[in-house]
């Protein structure tokens, strides 16, 4: 199932956010979504994921979702958005209660998700007894638990330390592997993009517009390699030099706001 | 004999050290390595409740106050000393009345707060989740909630007339405005990404309401129970002193009329051990709802 971008623009108020943006993301492909703080990225995302109506232009879907996909476009959000008074398991199990799973096969699902996500032995756990690395892993389950087309995240390192965001980029690169499921990126973390991405969208600062579309040369395999850093870094670099002036513009403008 | 003069840049190095001392804090002895402590500088502003602190008070108050009855200094016909409150107290449940007029009371805060706690539950979410229901509901809650709603109870009784609907009204009214607004409040307290969250999985409106919106505005909503308890204790008294036979309020009442000094304040003890009841009920239910705060 691909999931497309058509002409979207966006104004919040007079805020013009969005400009004409159009992309698609290929069934099993993973395109990071870059650009200067405030250029729209995750209104981007929003939009993609059905959670705003865009004032021009609207995102499409093409082709069929798997057999067995609960909720094709299924989101991982930045703040992990956990209900605080339902345990662990009760969380990955909530998006599952309305989907006519009887109850054993929730039950199945749950524990599958768990147990990828290495959460088996927490399942009866509250939300604030968690790191917050172990509560985006909470969120990473509930969203596999559905078996999506295509992940939707919304920065879901960003709030996290560097180790643990380490140990969930390495959860992401084996949860994508196998190509089943896509994935819209939304990242500040160039690094994060080279890494992760199959191509990678920079957009430009507010209102956002497609500056490039840089493909990544390399499969998310080869990219472990030790050979890889550099050309790794040297396409972090490149894209850097793609933003940095729009970034230190927003930035300002941001302060001056 | 004088000191000897500073020079002027003796001086004035010695007032920078002295003045950089004192600004830091630090204390000025060293040790023999030339080491010296860092002084403690984070005490304080962190008051903690003594664990026994409040029930020592209320003794050494009420032995006091006791003190001052047995010793005479204070004429017993305007405050009665606890012992002579509490064997007023041993009478009343002794002989019945106690439990009469209590059960009166219990039975008008009861039903009104109940009724109360309904609608104003209906009416907050309705304005938590509907445009509409905000904008009429927010002028009506607005224009209506000041009105002290024991002003009201003259034109209840001609409404209702003069049996039990004007009083449970009256306290049906008070509960409902503080609930419906701790409702809503509740509502709009509920994190938005949550809402976002259960509708990107497409669930639906009213598990949205059920598994999100609840819980989520609930500890608002608890808050506000002990806000309407009050408000009904409060009410309950007001109306049976004004217009009743029965209830702790009316006993207060003939009890002041009489100059029954001993059995007023017995009335007035009874009322606070109520609304501690009602404190330590809604502690529970808080306890028991809100465990994973």
């Amino acid at each position: 199932m691909d999931l497309i971008a058509s002409r979207i623009s966006h104004k919040f108020g007079t805020l013009d956010v969005l400009t004409d943006v159009s992309f698609a993301i290929r069934t099993g492909e993973v395109v990071a979504i870059v650009g200067p703080s405030g250029c729209g990225k995750s209104t981007l995302l929003s939009i993609l994921g059905g959670l705003l109506q865009p004032n021009k232009g609207r995102a499409e879907l093409r082709g069929e979702a798997p057999a067995g996909s609960l909720n094709p476009l299924t989101f991982v959000f930045q703040d992990f958005a956990l209900l605080p008074w339902s345990t662990v398991g009760d969380n990955v199990a909530f998006p599952l209660l309305h989907t006519g799973l009887s109850a054993s096969e929730r039950e199945a699902v749950v524990a599958d998700a768990l147990r990828r996500t290495g959460l088996t032995d927490f399942r009866d756990a509250y939300p604030k007894q968690l790191s917050g690395g172990m509560r985006q892993r909470v969120g990473i389950a509930r969203a596999i638990a559905v078996r999506p087309a295509i992940l939707l995240m919304d920065e879901p390192l960003s709030a996290l330390d560097s180790q643990t965001r380490e140990l969930l980029m390495e959860d992401f690169i084996g949860l994508l592997a196998d190509g089943s499921m896509g994935a819209a990126y939304v990242t500040h973390n160039l690094e994060e993009a080279v890494r992760l991405a199959d191509r990678i969208v920079v957009l430009s600062r507010r209102p956002g517009r497609i500056r490039e579309v840089v493909t990544v040369p390399l499969t998310r395999t080869e990219r472990g390699d030790f050979d890889a850093r550099e050309k790794l870094l040297a396409l972090q670099n490149e894209l850097w030099s793609l933003i940095r002036d729009e970034a230190i513009d927003a930035e300002r403008e941001v302060q001056h706001a | 004999m004088l000191d000897q003069p500073q020079s002027a840049p003796e001086a004035s190095a010695n007032l920078a050290k002295t003045v950089a001392a004192a600004a830091s804090g630090l204390p000025q002895e060293k040790s023999a390595d030339g080491t010296r402590p860092v002084a403690f500088r984070g005490g304080g502003f962190a008051p903690q409740p003594g664990r026994h602190a409040g029930w020592i008070g209320v003794v050494i108050v009420i032995a006091l106050w006791q003190l001052a009855g047995s010793a005479g200094w204070i004429n017993p016909l305007f405050l009665p000393s606890p012992l002579a409150i509490g064997r007023a107290i041993y009478q009343l449940a002794l002989s019945g009345t106690l439990w009469q007029h209590l059960a009166w009371s219990a039975m008008r805060i009861g039903t009104g707060w109940i009724l109360g706690t309904v609608a104003g539950v209906i009416v907050g979410l309705a304005i938590g989740l509907s445009s509409l229901a905000r904008g009429v509901g927010m002028t009506f809650i607005s224009a209506l909630f000041p009105i002290p709603k024991i002003a009201l109870l003259p034109l209840l009784i001609l409404w209702l007339g003069i049996g039990e609907e004007p009083k449970i009204a009256t306290i049906a009214l008070g509960v409902f405005f503080s609930t419906a607004i701790s409702v809503y409040s509740g509502v709009d307290s509920v994190p938005r990404n949550l809402i976002r969250m259960a509708q990107s999985f497409n669930v639906p409106f009213t598990t949205i309401i059920r598994r999100v919106i609840w819980p989520g505005a609930l500890p608002s909503i608890l808050a506000g129970f002990r806000i309407t308890a009050s408000i009904a204790l409060l009410l309950v008294v007001s109306a049976e002193m004004i217009g009743a036979q029965y209830g702790i309020g009316a006993f207060v009442l003939q009890a002041g009329n009489l100059m029954q000094t001993d059995q007023l304040l017995a009335g007035v003890v009874i009322l606070s051990a109520f609304g501690l009841l009602i404190g330590w009920l809604l502690s529970l239910l808080e306890r028991r709802l809100l465990h994973w705060r």
